[in-house]
Order: structure tokens, then sequence, then C-alpha cells
């Protein structure tokens, strides 16, 4: 079951709406276009796709973690026009010890989940995000789960919450 | 020595208005029978109506994403029964799909027919469960049972072609697990073609129920484009006036060769969510009936791709070729999958379902990521429901339909 790789009709509008801008293509062993972009250019390009090429939906954004690859973190915004059929996958790659990348909730606001998702597994901070917080895990959890350190088996809950559990408390006896 | 007690009366000011103007926040769930699972809803009430809702999820998270990557791609099939856990035949074929075009297996017609097939009957049980929870939260309780007697009767049918009500696990890498017999093939049959009198019983009760059409109509509105930017998809997006499938838009398992229609809505509000639904129960049973007359005819045909790099061998030759018995043991303990990266989405009964891999050529994942509708669907509440009365806020979470097992993973 081999797709279709992305149309020619599809690399012209995605070229038209990127001119200016640095970038590398690739074409995804799943036929997808992807856009390999750097992150100070990102949100502009994004709000280009938007408004150029017609990308009214983000279907997913998500990262992948490619340790001990530096720069670590792949960061990706898919892409989907309802006007043409299109898909497009926006790659940035993001440094471990700076893990930040611009937050495209302002173009679309149906992205706000998928990047708390993203910054709570792996610690992606979407700088722009007016309310970036966990999603999945707990409040107050002190790991990113889907990094690939975070031992499989979990860590004991145990260990993980007495610290925060403590501030809490204290607050509590503060701040009656 | 006895106790006084002092009372002061409350002031005419604290009669009136106990919270002094201020936002009552109200905390609905995670334990609420309507929010369809555990989710929770912090909202703010000003009297009855809703200023800010905030959806908060996570409660049945179980770190599917990372068990995958720990399993293996083979071992997590299972799992994906339990994302969307009334509709498993669906999330077994999304995951599956997406392995498939990463690893580029051809599938046999007869095992895309059983596919289609299987997701079509297991779409009318998801949006069986949507109609019967959404009535029950408004009121109409009858009609949860008479769902769930259908229901119960595709589960049954299920039973015996799968082997197991719930859970299937039954499609299989290259193909499907087994083939089926024709007895079962007829009971489905007579259910298919008795189904749409029991959909008409349903209309009945509910289409042109007063009570119905006034909780429903123009309540959770939500604009073409405004679906759009929110990501939404599936019946939801369709209701807001879009018509836009999968089946149709970026075929697999041959639906561009089945005949079917994609209803769509007017207005955008939960009348027209139902009114889509119902009609897709409708239009699958069509697909349905399509596909088991394929089955008739290619009856005997291949229902597994012959791939010894991805796909088990026959038990029969295992115990007697020594290859087999290698491949056996290769495809079970380390299934490599090619190196790449591969998203497909498919038409879930929430949505766009979809599954994003990435391989490095082990036979451990790097990523697996699920692009849950359900977690979509949950994140448009706000947008729905703001501004709005609390008592419409059941007829909204019931007509956005989503599971938790798959919001939360």
């Amino acid at each position: 079951m081999s797709a279709p790789a992305a149309a020619e009709a599809t690399w012209t509008r995605i070229g038209e709406a990127l001119e200016g801008i640095e970038h590398r293509t690739s074409t995804s062993s799943d036929g997808m276009a992807c856009i390999h972009i750097g992150r100070d250019v990102v949100h502009d390009a994004l709000g280009r796709l938007k408004t150029d090429a017609h990308f009214a939906s983000v279907t997913l954004v998500t990262a992948v973690d490619l340790h001990p690859v530096e720069p670590r973190f792949e960061v990706q915004f898919q892409l989907w026009s309802l006007k043409s059929g299109d898909r497009v996958r926006v790659k940035v790659r993001v440094p471990g010890d700076d893990p930040t990348c611009p937050s495209c909730v302002d173009l679309w606001p149906g992205a706000s989940f998928f990047e708390r998702e993203c910054f709570d597994m792996f610690g992606v901070v979407f700088e722009g995000h007016p309310d970036l917080k966990r999603l999945l895990m707990p409040e107050g959890y002190g790991h990113h789960p889907l990094r690939k350190e975070f031992p499989h088996q979990g860590i004991e809950p145990d260990r993980l919450y007495r610290k925060w559990d403590e501030e809490r408390r204290s607050q509590w006896k503060d701040g009656q | 020595m006895t106790q006084t007690f002092e009372y002061s009366r409350p002031t005419p000011e604290d009669l009136d208005d106990p919270i002094h103007g201020e936002l009552m926040q109200l905390n609905m769930g995670p334990q609420h029978p309507a929010t369809h699972g555990v989710l929770r809803l912090a909202i703010d009430l000003d009297g009855e109506r809703m200023q800010r809702i905030e959806p908060d999820v996570g409660y049945l998270h179980r770190g599917k994403e990372k068990t995958c990557e720990s399993l293996g791609w083979a071992k997590f099939l299972p799992h994906t029964d339990r994302l969307d856990y009334v509709q498993p035949l669906m999330n077994n074929t999304g995951y599956l799909m997406a392995l498939e075009q990463l690893a580029g297996i051809e599938i046999p017609q007869r095992a895309q027919d059983i596919r289609v097939l299987l997701m079509e009957v297991s779409r009318i049980a998801a949006h069986l469960i949507y109609l019967g929870t959404t009535s029950i939260d408004l009121g109409a309780v009858s009609m949860f049972f008479n769902t769930f007697k259908a229901r119960e009767e595709i589960y049954t049918i299920l039973d015996a072609y799968t082997g197991h009500r719930m859970n299937n696990s039954y499609i299989r890498l290259g193909g499907v697990y087994a083939d089926v017999d024709s007895e079962v093939e007829e009971q489905l049959h007579s259910f298919l073609t008795g189904f749409p009198q029991e959909i008409d019983g349903y209309e009945a009760m509910l289409t042109g129920n007063r009570i119905w059409y006034d909780r429903n109509r123009d309540v959770g509105k939500i604009t073409a484009e405004e679906a759009l930017a929110w990501s939404l998809t599936g019946p939801n997006l369709r209701g807001a006036g879009v018509e836009h499938d999968l089946r149709k838009a970026e075929p697999y398992c041959g639906y561009e060769t089945y005949e079917f229609d994609v209803p769509v809505g007017t207005v955008g509000d939960c009348y027209d969510r139902y009114l889509v639904r119902v009609e897709e129960m409708r239009q699958s049973v069509r697909i349905a009936l399509q596909a088991l007359e394929r089955l008739r005819d290619t009856r005997g045909a291949e229902f597994l791709a012959e791939d010894r790099r991805y796909i088990l061998p026959p038990k029969g030759k295992v115990h007697t070729s020594m290859e087999e018995l290698i491949f056996q043991f290769k495809v079970v303990t380390d299934l490599r999958l090619p190196k790449g990266e591969a998203y497909r989405g498919i038409e879930s009964s929430k949505g766009e379902l979809g599954f994003f891999v990435v391989s490095d050529g082990t036979s451990l994942p790097v990523r697996c990521h699920i692009r849950a509708p359900g977690l979509v669907n949950v994140q448009a509440i706000p947008v729905l429901a703001e501004g709005r009365l609390f008592s419409d806020m059941v007829a909204i979470i019931g007509s956005l339909d989503f599971v938790m097992g798959e919001v939360d993973r």
C-alpha cells in the first residue's frame, strides 16, 4: 500500500507561498510534502501557508525525540487544506538545551491542545501560546514522559510528588 | 452551662445575590455521567449562563504512545482497541494502515472488503452509542435501550465473526486474522437489511419530537470556518456544512469503488450533527451491504498478504517447514519496519483518526503519535458552549461525540 507522492501542483502552491523564506523541501516516505525550516522563520512561514496556500486547518502538532542526535527534537506541524486537499508537514529542529518553538495558536486556535500535549510530553515550550500548561499529565509533574531518557516503566509517584506536595501544603498554611 | 447561638439574619442584598455578583465556579465531572467518561469541566457560571469553560482531560491517560515505543510494532495492536473502545476495528485498521504504508504491503482484495465491512459495522455501533447516550442525557431514556438492543445484535455477530464482542484485534498487518464463514455473513445480512427500519423507528421518536428539536436546534452552533480553524473533522465538520469525508477525499481500502453519499448539515448546531450521524448510519448500511455482496463473490480467495518479512506464515506450515518456523520466530520476536515515517488518517466515527509513525529500521518505534479526533472535539466545547445556558451543556457534550479512552490515550 504505497501512497502517491505529493502532486506537482501542491509543490507549486507551497513554493509560491514560501517565496523569500529560506527552507528545504523533501518528500516523506509516505509521499507527503515536507518542509524543513528554521525556528526563527517558522511562524512567518506558517502564516503564509495559511493565507496564501489556504491551509485552513492543522491536523496535528507533535515532536519526535531523536536523542542522542542534536538538535534532538523535531517539532512537526501537519497542515491540511480543504480547498485543494493538500497536506504538508512543516518540520522544525529544536535543540535539547533550549527547547523552544514559536506557537501557531494565533493562526489556528485548534492547535492549542496539540501544543499543550507536546509541551507536556516533550517539554518543548511553545512561545506565544496563551495558556501553556500540562494537558494529560497532572499539574506539578516533574518529567516529560515521551523523552527518550524517561524510563518505560515510569517513575515512582512517591518520589515524584513529595516535593510538589510539600510546596503546596506550605502555600496552604501561608495563604490562608 | 447552656450555650447560646447568635443568628444574624441575612441582609436583603445577600438574599437577592448571595455571591455578590461574582462568578460561581462549577466543577462538572470527572465523575459526572453526562460527561461520557472522565472529563472534567471547570465552568464559570454567571447565574445560569456559562461565561468561561475549561476542559480538563488526562484522567484516563495510560501512556499509549510510550507503550508503543517499548512494546514494538506488532504487540501494540491490542492496545489500539482500547483507544476508542466503541469502535476497536476502526482503530486496528487505522494503525495497521500506517504500518502498511511504511512497509509497502499490498492488501488482497478480499481482506480490503472485510475491512470495509467491519469498519462500517463498527461505525454503526459507535453512532448507536452516540445516539443512545446523548438521548439519555436529554431525557429520552427509552432511546438508550432501543439503541443498545441493536448494538447488542451487532456485537453478537461480531463475536461470531471476529471471536470477541469488544476489543477485537481482528485486523492484521497485511489483511485480517481469519476468513469468515457464510453463516455469519447471512446473519449480518439479515441484520443490515432490517436495520434501516430500526433507524426509522429512532427518527420517529426523535427527529420530529418537539422537545428533542428545541433542545438541539440552534444549540452549540459553529460555522464552517471556525470548525476548520478548530481542527474539527468528521461528522462535526460535516454538520457545519463542509462536505468532506476522507473516504471520498483520500480513499483507502477501496472506498472509491463503493456507492454512498456524504450527508452535510446547514446550520452547524447539535440538531444538524444528529441528522448527519443518523444519515451516516443509513449510508454505512449501504456500504456494508455492497461489501457483503463482494465477499460472496470472492469466497475462498486470499485474505492475508504473503510477505514473510512482516506477516506470520500459516500455522500448518510452521509445524512442518523449518523455513516457515524461522519466519514465524522472526516476525513474533523482532518485527522490523523500514526506516521512514508515515501518516495515515481514516474516517472514524468521531472524525479523522490518524496514526503518525516514525521508524528507524529497528523493531522498536521511534514515535507513534495518535491523532485522536476526540481530543479535538473536547477542545471545541468552549467555542460551542460559552455564553449559553448551563442546561445546553449536556446537549453540546453529547453532540460532539468523544470517547475519553481516545482523548487521553
